[in-house]
């Protein structure tokens, strides 16, 4: 008999496999962010890679299109608890972005529409781990999802997954983006239920 | 900054309206939090499973004190327990605080606009009762969007004459028969008045289902505000 919560059953144990500690799966897609959702006609979208010596990469729209595509079905952890199981995306590998870079970073700092930053090793968005994804479920990506393109990094806590992803700069040195600077983990692995600072 | 799980006792409940409840804590060797922030609630079953949510706190910091706002969701593995089964002087785990974006700080005197969308009002109540007992000269402006006069959370705070809290409800499905306006989502006009009392840094934070968020975040950004300064919170 625990301590805690008298009389509480919860619900058919879920797939342990699949859950990380600590979530519950959910058949919605909620939302999650921090203010108004920008709106980024794709004629106006461009996604610029920048190093650490200032070389910059551009596409546009039609750019990033004309490379090569991936469909993709992930889990999606989200840092509020949720995960969404089997989730479809078209993109493009982020290794495409960043084959043959000279460069000697290790971190990346995403920028996107609206300010939002978030930050990763350099090697979390290699090896087909990662995508700039611009359709979901068969669909234009939806603005409030992150349209028209987001990083998807879906085996990290999905505010790494940066919505209306604009810039990807490579850095010597780790710089915290916007949550990991008040109060999330620089990480934020769900297997190790890396949460917030000291996780 | 390492955050652990505390036993928190339940001390009061509260009906707000027919499906949420005020749940009062006792938590010793709570950190305190600021207006806005919310915290993890974990339940643990006779086997072990635990299930863990995230609830809005709905006052400011006052010692092992933590009030709660929990809507019963129909169906939800732990809305339910909590608003009707916990009993009165039973624990769960409580971890937090969480969240430092959509948080009032309090140090400012500009005018602030509240937006809320049902139990939206939960973290926004937080920030009107924070402005009330430290005496900050901020004007609060709430717009509080409901269904239905029965669902109006916290009428002793929010209706309690205040010459620096200015509320507006909007009623979606059921007016009262006193109302100056029919039922009906919020519209543009229903934010111009709010909105021409605010200074250009005003912050505004709106709280609520996702199409409530996204709709009045858009409606804001169209009247005129800077995105910067337009603050979101959403849950569903």
């Amino acid at each position: 008999m625990t301590s805690f919560s008298p009389g509480f059953r919860g619900r058919a144990r879920p797939l342990a496999d699949r859950l990380p500690p600590g979530q519950y799966p959910t058949e919605a897609f909620p939302v999650l962010s921090t203010g108004p959702t920008p709106h980024v006609p794709t004629a106006a979208w461009d996604l610029t890679v920048t190093t650490e010596h200032g070389e910059t990469r551009r596409w546009t729209w039609d750019g990033m299109m004309e490379l090569p595509q991936q469909d993709t079905v992930q889990d999606l952890h989200c840092v509020t608890r949720w995960s969404r199981f089997d989730t479809r995306w078209r993109g493009v590998p982020l290794d495409v972005f960043l084959e043959d870079l000279e460069t000697a970073a290790e971190h990346v700092v995403v920028e996107s529409h609206g300010g939002y930053t978030t930050n990763l090793p350099l090697a979390d968005l290699l090896g087909g781990r990662a995508w700039i994804a611009h359709t979901y479920d068969g669909h234009p990506l939806a603005p409030e999802h992150g349209g028209p393109a987001r990083l998807l990094v879906p085996h990290l806590y999905l505010w790494k997954s940066a919505k209306w992803v604009r810039a990807l700069r490579l850095t010597t040195t780790n710089e915290p983006g916007f949550w990991e600077s008040v109060g999330y983990h620089d990480y934020g692995d769900p297997w190790r239920e890396q949460r917030t600072w000291g996780d | 900054m390492r955050t652990v799980w505390r036993t928190a006792r339940l001390a009061e409940r509260h009906a707000q309206t027919r499906s949420g409840r005020s749940l009062v804590f006792t938590v010793p060797g709570w950190p305190g939090h600021l207006p806005g922030q919310h915290l993890d609630v974990r339940l643990t079953a006779d086997d072990g499973y635990q299930a863990v949510r995230s609830y809005s706190l709905a006052a400011p910091a006052d010692g092992d004190r933590v009030e709660l706002g929990v809507q019963a969701v129909p169906g939800g593995e732990v809305s339910p327990y909590l608003a009707d089964e916990l009993p009165v002087g039973a624990a769960v785990e409580m971890r937090g605080p969480l969240g430092n974006w959509f948080v009032w700080s309090g140090a400012g005197d500009e005018p602030v606009l509240l937006v809320a969308g049902g139990s939206g009002v939960v973290p926004l109540a937080s920030m009107v009762r924070a402005r009330r007992a430290t005496g900050s000269p901020s004007a609060f402006h709430l717009l509080y969007s409901v269904r239905g006069p029965d669902e109006l959370w916290y009428r002793e705070d929010l209706l309690h004459e205040d010459p620096l809290l200015d509320v507006r409800i909007v009623y979606t499905r059921r007016s009262p028969q006193e109302a100056d306006r029919e039922p009906g989502r919020v519209l543009p006009a229903d934010l111009r008045a709010p909105t021409a009392r605010l200074e250009p840094a005003s912050p505004a934070y709106v709280c609520g289902p996702t199409g409530f968020v996204e709709s009045v975040a858009d409606l804001l950004v169209g009247l005129g505000r800077d995105p910067a300064t337009v603050r979101t919170e959403r849950f569903g």
